[in-house]
């Protein structure tokens, strides 16, 4: 038995297809996150979870009852909106009482709460306050201790924390999650970003294009992407075309690249994935990319020559350029390298991934 | 650079003396004084007639039982515009502002013609029950309402309907997902929310009810407002009266728009300034409700236009054809034949077109001082008036704005209808010169506003910019700031030129033969029962108005 469960739901807005036949489950306690590009949906399925938007398909059962059709206030449902949506002619009191008083919550255990919620989000003493007296953190402070009020059976985020500036971003993010843990509460939050979702979450969805491509955990998402719109979105990779030879065979593929032609060795866990005389995508991260001056004869050992070194702080991005084939490699000490040398750059076999191509 | 704000400073504060400030000191000054001395003897007197005291709440009753059936019909129908998508919609969209651009008086002919006990409906009932008398008079309280609703719901509409689509609808959905039911959120979020449309306007209803004139005259009956009241004694030549219930309908007008701004004052509007924001609240397209915002909507559509469609039909019926009859029995051009032929006809068009043009133009150059004046200066560089100063700078704007046209006229006509210490010995009343003064004091407060917007969407980088590429002041001016705020300082002078050509308020109280305007020829016509003639000049100014709205519309869209 699921917590929260979607089932094949669609949502159109005209012609556009917001949200395709996107499934998925979310268990009791845990930290569960929508990552995409804007646009992709995933605010629109926050809505249809939150009852503010109908599915035209498929359902919503929530601890096994079925709430595709309830109205948002019957939920019971806590939302953390991008804007806020703070009530301007109502103070800080007020603001996090609302949803007290919408459910007649006696007068002392109303105090009660809404003060507990205040120290909670730690802005005690902030009742008597107007809106705009607060900064735009402590509006997000008031926003989420008014979701958290109402003891929601679920919270729900929908990139709560965009309109903060960087620095206040990260304290927010690491005290929110804090929060959500200390209260037990189980969390369904909207990002684009995708660091956010990897230090925020315990699983991850992540939609493209108003589909849902793949959900793990935010390491295997990162290391081990489905399909090239999830590699292409989390994160800087290699991404190389090839084909595979006819040659080869599972435990061994072989796959020539389309740019530079050179060999590339890799074990094809699942056969269809790599069909013959098709073109397919190999990923691998920036980080994985190794440059060694000998070596030469490791597996998936390419030739290549320094394009570009970019600095950028602790790591720094090596591009190579191997026989037309484009590389980006990330480093901790770019004073070894400089432009035009020659560099074997070794592919390793475990880091390399076969995605699932767009057209298959 | 000091001294040009200097001088720009001077023209401003002239014009505000001669046509602001010393008018209506003098005719409370006179409401004091009696044969030379002060006294409270004309207040005493004024307020001790029953008739006055009767027009003081009639006046006030009036516009109290207008604002609340105006808003009665605005906003439900805003609420139904702006929720419901249906055919029809926009079709309703375009007349429902109708009432507002019709000259009052164009208006009320042309609800004598429609549901007038001589009109259209009327007749209509008659001659198919085949009553002896008609079925209804077109008098007192009930007409004033029915007039008063038709012409003024717009503001409640308008306003209303500006207010729904500003508020943020994520606002709403926190209120739901928090536990709030439809009625909870509407009372807790979305009316607190409409406060400050809703007053605005009832604010706007209230003053436009007290200053009315041209129905309480036309069908009235029994009931006497305060406008009525100063305008007949006026009439009598008591112009001690006149002045003091200028005066008393000057404070009750002033009051209200105190009282209405302190309590805006006092409410929040939502900061939109987040990402992301305000996002626009899904519309209903679908159901019974559809069905019955489409019946409302053709139905309203329907009552907008009639009036004006009765006019345009009347203008087609041939004198003497429109006795008992439902509708006029025999249709000519001639009306339009004479309106084009006529010398006296062409003298009247000449006489509202010249005197609306030079007070409309006025007002634009005159606003360029005093928007210049109230505009806060560029960044680093101290304005030239403090904050106070452009308070009270707006305040005096605001004021000839405020007041009834029937006072604007009388203090004028009071302050310049003898020689005196400001003019010297040259009296304006009596003059040519007198409709375009109260024109442009009337209407001047549009085109200083519009153009004020316009400034205020400028953004001032635009003018650093310009002169840190080395443009000095006035090429600044001309070659960055003008391009950019013409189209709104053109639109809002068009329409202070439209409400100018149909102006009959004011004008009556301070006309001469030498400059009739249209709107006195309306009225005459109709005093001769040339009822096609009073119809025909109404369809015209209706024509002008409409291609100059049109235009103003298309320019402020730029």
């Amino acid at each position: 038995m699921s917590f929260l469960s979607l089932q094949n739901i669609s949502r159109n807005f005209g012609p556009t297809r917001a949200v395709a036949d996107v499934s998925l489950d979310v268990v009791q306690g845990e930290f569960f996150g929508l990552l995409g590009p804007s646009g992709c949906g995933k605010t629109t399925t926050l809505r249809m979870i939150a009852g503010l938007e109908k599915p035209d398909a498929g359902s919503i059962h929530f601890q096994d009852a079925d709430i595709t059709n309830l109205a948002p206030e019957r939920r019971g449902f806590g939302m953390v909106f991008q804007n806020y949506a703070l009530f301007p002619h109502l103070n800080v009191f007020e603001n996090v009482a609302f949803g007290l008083r919408a459910r007649h919550t006696s007068k002392t255990e109303m105090n009660e709460r809404v003060t507990s919620a205040l120290e909670l989000v730690q802005l005690p003493g902030y009742g008597k306050r107007a809106i705009d007296e607060l900064s735009g953190g402590q509006q997000q402070r008031v926003a989420i201790a008014r979701a958290i009020a109402i003891e929601p059976a679920l919270l729900l985020f929908d990139e709560p924390l965009s309109n903060l500036d960087v620095s206040l971003r990260e304290e927010t993010r690491s005290e929110l999650r804090e929060l959500v843990t200390r209260l037990g509460l189980t969390a369904v939050y909207v990002t684009h970003d995708q660091e956010e979702a990897f230090a925020l979450c315990d699983r991850i969805s992540v939609m493209v294009g108003g589909k849902l491509m793949q959900t793990g955990k935010p390491r295997e998402l990162y290391e081990q992407p489905a399909d090239i719109a999830v590699a292409r979105f989390l994160g800087r990779n290699n991404l190389i075309r090839a084909v595979r030879l006819s040659s080869s065979d599972a435990s061994n593929g072989q796959f020539k690249t389309l740019e530079g032609g050179h060999t590339l060795h890799l074990s094809i866990n699942r056969d269809e994935l790599a069909p013959l005389n098709k073109p397919v995508v190999l990923a691998i991260r920036p980080e994985h990319v190794q440059l060694s001056s000998n070596n030469e004869s490791a597996e998936n050992s390419l030739r290549g020559k320094v394009r570009e070194i970019v600095f950028a702080g602790a790591t720094s991005t090596v591009r190579v350029d191997a026989n037309g084939l484009l590389l980006e490699a990330l480093v901790l000490q770019p004073e070894r390298f400089a432009a035009n040398e020659e560099w074997n750059v070794i592919l390793p076999q475990e880091r390399l991934t076969l995605l699932k191509s767009e057209h298959g | 650079m000091k001294r040009d704000r200097l001088l720009l400073f001077l023209i401003t504060a002239v014009v505000l003396v001669y046509g602001v400030i010393y008018p209506n000191l003098s005719v409370v000054a006179t409401s004091f004084q009696r044969a030379g001395d002060w006294t409270l003897g004309n207040y005493r007197e004024v307020l001790s007639q029953p008739v006055v005291i009767e027009a003081i709440v009639s006046s006030l009753g009036l516009s109290i039982a207008t604002v609340l059936l105006c808003a009665l019909v605005g906003v439900p129908l805003a609420f139904l515009f702006e929720r419901f998508t249906f055919p029809g919609r926009r079709l309703f969209a375009a007349v429902a502002g109708l009432p507002l651009v019709l000259p009052p008086l164009v208006g009320a002919v042309a609800f004598i013609f429609l549901v007038g006990e001589t009109g259209i409906l009327a007749h209509g009932i008659q001659n198919l029950f085949r009553l002896q008398t008609p079925p209804w008079r077109l008098a007192g309280w009930p007409a004033l309402l029915l007039f008063h609703t038709y012409t003024m719901y717009p503001f409640f509409y308008v306003l209303t309907g500006a207010g729904l689509r500003r508020i943020d609808a994520s606002l709403a959905e926190a209120a739901r997902s928090l536990g709030g039911s439809r009625f909870f959120v509407f009372t807790r979020v979305l009316a607190p929310q409409l406060t400050p449309s809703l007053i605005a306007a009832a604010l706007l209803t209230f003053m436009t009810s007290m200053a009315s004139f041209s129905a309480p005259l036309l069908f009235g009956g029994n009931v006497r407002v305060l406008t009525l009241e100063i305008f007949t004694a006026r009439q009598r030549g008591d112009a001690a009266m006149a002045i003091t219930e200028t005066v008393v309908l000057a404070v009750i007008s002033l009051g209200a728009l105190i009282f209405f701004q302190r309590y805006e004052g006092t409410r929040k509007f939502a900061a939109a300034t987040m990402k992301g924001a305000p996002r626009r609240p899904a519309t209903i397209a679908s159901g019974k409700a559809r069905v019955l915002a489409a019946i409302a909507a053709v139905v309203f559509a329907v009552v907008l236009v009639l009036p004006v469609a009765t006019l345009f039909l009347v203008s087609f019926a041939r004198e003497g054809s429109w006795t008992t009859q439902t509708l006029p029995s025999a249709y000519t051009l001639a009306n339009y034949q004479r309106l084009f032929g006529d010398p006296y006809a062409a003298e009247v068009f000449f006489n509202s077109f010249s005197m609306s043009a030079i007070a409309a133009v006025a007002a634009l150059l005159w606003s360029f001082c005093v928007v210049t004046l109230l505009t806060k200066r560029e960044r680093g560089k101290p304005a030239f008036l403090g904050q106070s100063g452009r308070r009270l700078l707006s305040l005096l704007i605001l004021i000839p704005w405020a007041l009834p046209g029937t006072v604007v006229a009388v203090s004028v006509a009071e302050a310049y209808g003898s020689p005196g210490s400001l003019l010297g010995s040259f009296v304006l009343v009596g003059t040519f010169w007198i409709l375009p003064v109260v024109y442009f004091l009337r209407f001047m407060p549009l085109v200083v506003r519009a153009l004020q917007a316009s400034m205020e969407q400028l953004d001032p980088a635009l003018a650093e910019a310009a002169g840190s590429l080395g443009a000095r002041a006035w090429q600044r001016f001309v070659r960055v700031t003008l391009p950019l705020v013409w189209p709104g300082a053109v639109a809002g002078t068009l329409l202070a030129f439209v409400i100018a050509l149909g102006e009959y308020v004011a004008s009556v109280l301070v006309f001469v033969p030498a400059n009739r305007p249209i709107s006195i020829a309306i009225a005459s016509e109709l005093r001769d029962f040339n009822l096609g003639a009073a119809a025909a000049y109404g369809v015209v100014l209706i024509v002008i108005i409409s291609i100059s709205m049109v235009i103003a519309g298309k320019l402020e869209r730029r």
